[in-house]
């Protein structure tokens, strides 16, 4: 069994000993060995050249990660959060997303960012927040958030290799859960979501952290005689319609579970495309379980009473089949 | 004085900055027939600037400009068919009609682009620098920006992250004393902005961007230092812009005087009557030079003109390496 912090490590060494394009710069990723402790050692094996401690200034070193990509590099951008990523939006939005359109195909950017996200340390309202609809949002650019072991190893993997910036969200709450992780296997398309349990009452659609809170409410609705089927996204941009689609074909009810707030979510984005291509396989009005509409409070009963919950989401699959 | 250059020199360095200047006047006109749309920001008053600077660099060193960029552009060597015709957002213009006026763009001659977002351009050099540093090129990256650029906290964390770095960049930064409608000392605390660079570690200089000759002897040498120390210098260039910010400018924010006492410093004017006194060139010379450029204008127009729309149903091209859908 492999933590999640440690198989985004595998994956960087990987990427460092096999391509010399590759480097991994951002804030005290070296000698503090990552806030996450996910870099921890790198610095040792690669160097300072390859292993970089940057100032703290997002703009510029995302911005500098954008300028080496198209320089022919495959840079590694760690962002410590999303939330500090919101001072590196002007180069995501404005030079990573649209440089090869605007150039008419010229020039090409291979960067692949890394932040953490999401709430459940009570690190209040500067350090808990899930921005990845904001990403999501974004043409130009791809969105990844990698729920298990395996696929925080596997996407990094693919995120470096593809030719177009990929952004990877790794929940905050995930670094330290275990799992299998089998660094030999093809791995499957980063881009598609994953059925991780079936069921045939109800889909619960998740995304990151949300998707073990959406496992253990499948379990407890099990106890009460419902099979929920739990749909990882796994990629938020492109989102698979295929899969959510199929899935909610034969459950014919939905609950996204979107560690954002509701307005404007991505849980509003799937809640519209079963709107807009599933409107005759519902029994039943999607639900929604999402953050409250309030900055993510500090006080443990608060910030757990703001963020989506098992008991949350238990509640609103039992009321797509008029039961609670 | 004496220019003290040769009469090629002195040749090559006119033929640019008149070509830059009847291709800016062009462009206004065919912005009032309405061929060219959306913004456009012309260079008119700056070419010793992009002149000087583009004959001191290599072929193999990096641009990065900004939004105010046909002149750096078409002295690098795009074509300028292609960028009359990226103007009139035609398939066959330098950005295949997707960038415009602002965001002309050539793979092929190192152009990373036209920027329009002020200061976004700064850290993009950065990283282009960095590139070349981890690969063992030589190349320089030199990085164009205007005054206004000097407000935003990117060309301060840039400075910083580029000396930090040791990282072979060109600032340079095209002081044309306003940053849109803002006057320098209404948008900077100091206004030698030649006085932040040490700040940081790297060694500042000032010329005056009027003056083509040296322009090109600053960058060069500059540009040199920077390739034998692989480490960033700033270059301050002090230059003014006799048109509008862009063509919906009405000017309320300087005086008719005020451009008129800068225009008495006409680049391509004093220039002109300096190497004709100092016996370089001769009127002869500028009426073909005239007449190459009226020439090279009017068959990018008839380019541009010719050039096709892009399909509609192509939109999405370019938007990732493969189609998504």
């Amino acid at each position: 069994m492999t933590t999640y912090r440690d198989a985004v490590r595998t994956a960087l060494q990987t990427l460092l000993r096999e391509d010399s394009r590759v480097f991994l710069m951002g804030e005290d990723v070296g000698r503090y060995g990552g806030p996450y402790a996910v870099s921890k050692s790198l610095l040792k094996e690669f160097g300072e050249e390859r292993v970089r401690d940057t100032p703290l200034c997002e703009s510029t070193f995302v911005g500098a990660g954008i300028g080496a990509a198209v320089g022919g590099m495959r840079p590694i951008v760690e962002v410590m959060t999303v939330n500090f990523s919101l001072l590196a939006l002007d180069q995501v939005v404005n030079n990573a997303a649209v440089m090869r359109h605007m150039s008419g195909g010229q020039f090409e950017v291979p960067i692949a960012v890394r932040m953490a996200t999401g709430g459940g340390k009570q690190l209040a309202a500067q350090h808990s927040h899930s921005l990845e609809n904001w990403y999501a949002h974004i043409p130009g650019i791809k969105v990844l958030a990698p729920a298990t072991v395996q696929d925080a190893h596997d996407m990094l993997l693919a995120a470096v290799e593809d030719p177009d910036p990929v952004f990877v969200f790794e929940h905050q709450m995930l670094y330290g859960i275990e799992g299998p992780l089998d660094t030999e296997a093809t791995p499957p398309s980063p881009w598609k979501a994953a059925v991780r349990r079936p069921g045939t009452d109800v889909s619960l659609i998740a995304y990151g952290g949300s998707v073990h809170k959406a496992l253990t409410a499948a379990e407890e609705l099990e106890k009460a005689g419902m099979s929920a089927e739990v749909i990882d996204l796994r990629s938020l941009r492109p989102l698979d319609r295929e899969t959510i689609l199929q899935s909610v074909s034969h459950t014919h009810r939905a609950v996204v579970i979107d560690e954002a707030w509701k307005t404007g979510s991505l849980a509003s984005e799937i809640s519209a495309i079963l709107a807009e291509d599933a409107f005759y396989e519902l029994d039943a009005p999607v639900a929604r379980v999402c953050t409250l509409e309030v900055p993510i409070p500090y006080a443990k009963h608060l910030e757990e009473a703001a963020i989506p919950q098992v008991d949350r989401i238990v509640e609103a699959a039992k009321r797509t089949v008029g039961d609670g | 004085m004496t220019l003290d250059i040769s009469r090629d020199q002195a040749l090559d360095l006119l033929r640019d900055m008149i070509r830059i200047r009847r291709l800016e006047e062009k462009s206004a006109e065919l912005y009032s027939k309405q061929k060219i749309r959306g913004f456009l920001h012309l260079y008119i008053g700056e070419e010793a600037v992009g002149v000087g600077a583009m004959h001191a660099l290599r072929e193999d060193d990096n641009i990065v400009a900004t939004y105010r960029e046909h002149g750096h552009a078409l002295i690098r060597g795009i074509p300028a068919c292609e960028i009359m015709a990226e103007m009139y957002g035609k398939a066959n213009g330098c950005s295949g009609g997707r960038g415009g006026s602002m965001h002309l763009f050539s793979a092929k001659r190192r152009f990373y682009g036209g920027h329009a977002i002020v200061g976004g351009g700064l850290p993009i050099a950065v990283g282009l620098a960095l590139a070349d540093k981890m690969k063992g090129e030589s190349r320089v990256t030199a990085c164009f920006f205007g005054d206004g650029a000097t407000d935003e906290g990117e060309f301060h964390e840039s400075l910083n992250l580029a000396a930090l770095w040791k990282l072979p960049v060109l600032f340079l930064c095209e002081n044309n004393e306003y940053a849109m409608g803002t006057a320098l000392y209404r948008h900077v605390s100091d206004r030698d902005i030649a006085n932040n660079p040490p700040a940081y570690g790297i060694p500042a200089d000032s010329v005056n961007g009027m003056d083509v000759v040296a322009v090109e002897r600053a960058v060069h040498n500059e540009a040199e230092l920077v390739r034998e120390t692989s480490q960033p210098r700033f270059l301050e260039l002090k230059t003014y812009r006799f048109r509008a910010h862009s063509m919906y400018d009405a000017e309320l924010y300087r005086s008719k005087e005020e451009v008129e006492e800068h225009k008495k410093q006409d680049p391509i004017e004093n220039f002109q009557a300096r190497a004709i006194s100092d016996g370089l060139v001769t009127q002869a010379d500028i009426d073909a030079i005239e007449a190459d450029a009226a020439k090279e204008i009017a068959e990018a127009i008839e380019f541009a003109e010719h050039g096709e729309w892009e399909p509609v149903e192509d939109i999405t091209r370019h938007t990732y390496a493969r189609d998504l859908s």
